[in-house]
């Protein structure tokens, strides 16, 4: 499984909440520049997985992990500047979170936290952010208002812009479509098919679906243990190497 | 069973609207009756105190042995006594919720310091008061002064100022923290930018609560530096120093309805006779505490609205 180009390996990670493990040691490799979906029901440890790529699983207390994860070739829980790593992997979560300030200061927060202050630099970048995410066009006569007034959809966008206000390399999206619509959610989805030229992104997602149409490669997690990774098109036709991974995918359980 | 049947009133329906009504109007009348006291205080103590009541008897200084004059040196002490309480309370008590609720791993120690501040809560304010005789008049030496009474007052009150201070830090969403950290912004940065600025004004609800009650209280001050009368000279500028006795709105209050006594013979200024009051001027010495009284609950109450204004701008302004 050792691939010397993979942007993120992950080997034998464990994690637990106090007592309780809840990712039983799994491995796998992300490829630069490629979606990787990670498909899963609930209670199989994809969010603490997505937690521990950048490192706010500590936030967590009771928490611990165990094993590697290596981006670019290094260790990233031997990285110094914590903050600094963190700027690299963006993490959407799965409720939109418009933060208590403007729309501009929402996606202006990071980029001022660690030192642009140069007026001209940020309305640059919250342009290009906001652009990014699909969302300039409709706010851009309003910036100054609140965040949080933003409709779900909009919020879930602004939630992306923020996320790439920091340039990251790898973008973790979290279930990002649970609350919002499907127009929105297909506007995300070609967003995602463009960023993916310029970053990794890792998808955990519920619909099914929406691995299919957009990850090239697809992992199982079922209750945290890695069930089958391997490539979409082959784990969804039904020709998948684990049974259960069929049920799943034709909608067994879940 | 027919359909017009269904719909009319059984004598069950009858016995439940009843007391349907009976109970509404009971409670109704149990919520006026609590309200009764309060209008009833506030009605008999303007009363009694009309005759004095007077923009002067804030800001004039008692004279002829107290039975006449103002109150001012009593309410520059609490004042004082509020404002080094504040000063010390506040930022402390702010300071360790902000750590309590956003740093503090949940381990024995937490549980600890938590466990001290609830029961520090819960100490009678005279325990207070014989723990700031012992700490800050006698052992630290401050005497019984301003400094030492508002340092007891910043002890008693700083666990409501931590504990308010969390309620309005916890009130914050969770998932505005998680979103800043996942951008790789600190705790600090984090709480500077997106905690606090939401937080602020049920902060600053606590802080006023705190302020009121430090108004008020007498017993933690009566043993560590309040005193009843001080002399003032006509014309004098009142203030004090820190390691001074003072006069306080409570403890004058408790003063005069306890221990004082009009005096038997007065120096009349205009021919330097000692001569016996008058009668009305004994019924105007007799409605100096209510005024007093009068007085320290328009204070409390100002500081009261004043919280209340905050929660109210709070709620309309909510951010998300």
């Amino acid at each position: 499984m050792v691939n010397d180009s993979a942007k993120i390996r992950v080997e034998n990670l464990k994690a637990w909440y106090g007592q309780r493990e809840v990712v039983h040691g799994i491995s796998f490799d992300v490829h630069p520049n490629e979606i990787f979906g990670i498909i899963g029901p609930a209670q199989s440890g994809k969010t603490t997985l997505l937690k521990t790529l950048n490192r706010t699983l500590e936030f967590t207390s009771g928490s611990r992990m165990q094993g590697l994860v290596e981006m670019d070739g290094q260790d990233v829980y031997n990285i110094k500047d914590v903050y600094g790593y963190r700027r690299r992997v963006g993490m959407v979560a799965p409720l939109p979170v418009g933060l208590p300030l403007s729309i501009y200061d929402n996606v202006a927060f990071a980029p001022r936290s660690f030192g642009l202050k140069d007026k001209d630099t940020l309305d640059e970048l919250v342009q290009k952010c906001l652009e990014q995410a699909a969302l300039w066009d409709e706010v851009k006569d309003r910036l100054d208002s609140l965040g949080t007034k933003l409709s779900g959809g909009q919020q879930q966008r602004l939630t992306i812009a923020r996320a790439l206000s920091h340039q990251p390399e790898v973008l973790c999206l979290d279930e990002f479509s649970i609350a919002i619509d499907p127009v929105t959610t297909m506007k995300i989805e070609d967003v995602l098919m463009e960023l993916r030229e310029s970053m990794t992104i890792i998808l955990v997602t519920n619909l099914i679906q929406q691995a299919r149409r957009l990850a090239k490669r697809t992992m199982f997690l079922l209750n945290g243990d890695l069930v089958e990774e391997g490539d979409t098109e082959k784990m969804f036709s039904g020709d998948a190497a684990n049974p259960k991974t069929n049920e799943f995918v034709s909608g067994a359980f879940g | 069973m027919n359909n017009s049947q269904k719909f009319t009133a059984t004598s069950f329906t009858r016995s439940k609207e009843t007391r349907e009504k009976w109970v509404r109007y009971l409670m109704f009348v149990v919520t006026l009756l609590m309200a009764l006291p309060v209008i009833l205080l506030i009605s008999y103590l303007v009363h009694k105190a009309l005759p004095v009541l007077s923009l002067e008897f804030i800001t004039d200084i008692p004279r002829n042995q107290m039975s006449a004059g103002g109150i001012w040196p009593a309410v520059l002490g609490t004042i004082y006594l509020v404002a080094l309480s504040l000063m010390v309370a506040a930022p402390v008590g702010v300071m360790a919720g902000v750590y309590l609720n956003e740093y503090a791993k949940d381990n024995w120690f937490t549980r600890l310091i938590n466990l001290a501040v609830i029961n520090l809560a819960g100490v009678p304010s005279i325990v207070h008061a014989l723990f700031g005789l012992g700490a800050f008049v006698l052992f630290a030496g401050l005497g019984e002064s301003v400094i030492a009474a508002s340092l007891t007052l910043a002890v008693m009150t700083m666990p409501v100022v931590i504990t308010s201070t969390r309620e309005a830090l916890s009130a914050v969403p969770m998932s505005f923290r998680e979103a800043s950290w996942n951008m790789g912004v600190s705790r600090w940065q984090t709480i500077r930018g997106v905690v606090l600025p939401n937080s602020v004004s049920g902060i600053l609800t606590g802080v006023i609560l705190e302020v009121s009650r430090a108004a008020g209280e007498t017993a933690p001050i009566m043993i560590t530096g309040a005193t009843a009368s001080l002399t003032f000279r006509q014309g004098e500028t009142v203030y004090y120093l820190l390691g001074e006795k003072f006069m306080a709105l409570s403890y004058h209050l408790y003063y005069f309805s306890t221990q004082w006594t009009p005096p038997r013979l007065l120096l009349d200024e205009g021919t330097g006779e000692m001569l016996p009051m008058t009668q009305a001027a004994i019924e105007h010495a007799e409605a100096i505490p209510y005024g007093t009284a009068v007085v320290l609950l328009g204070v409390v109450l100002l500081f009261n609205s004043l919280s209340i204004a905050f929660r109210y701008y709070l709620r309309t302004h909510r951010k998300w």
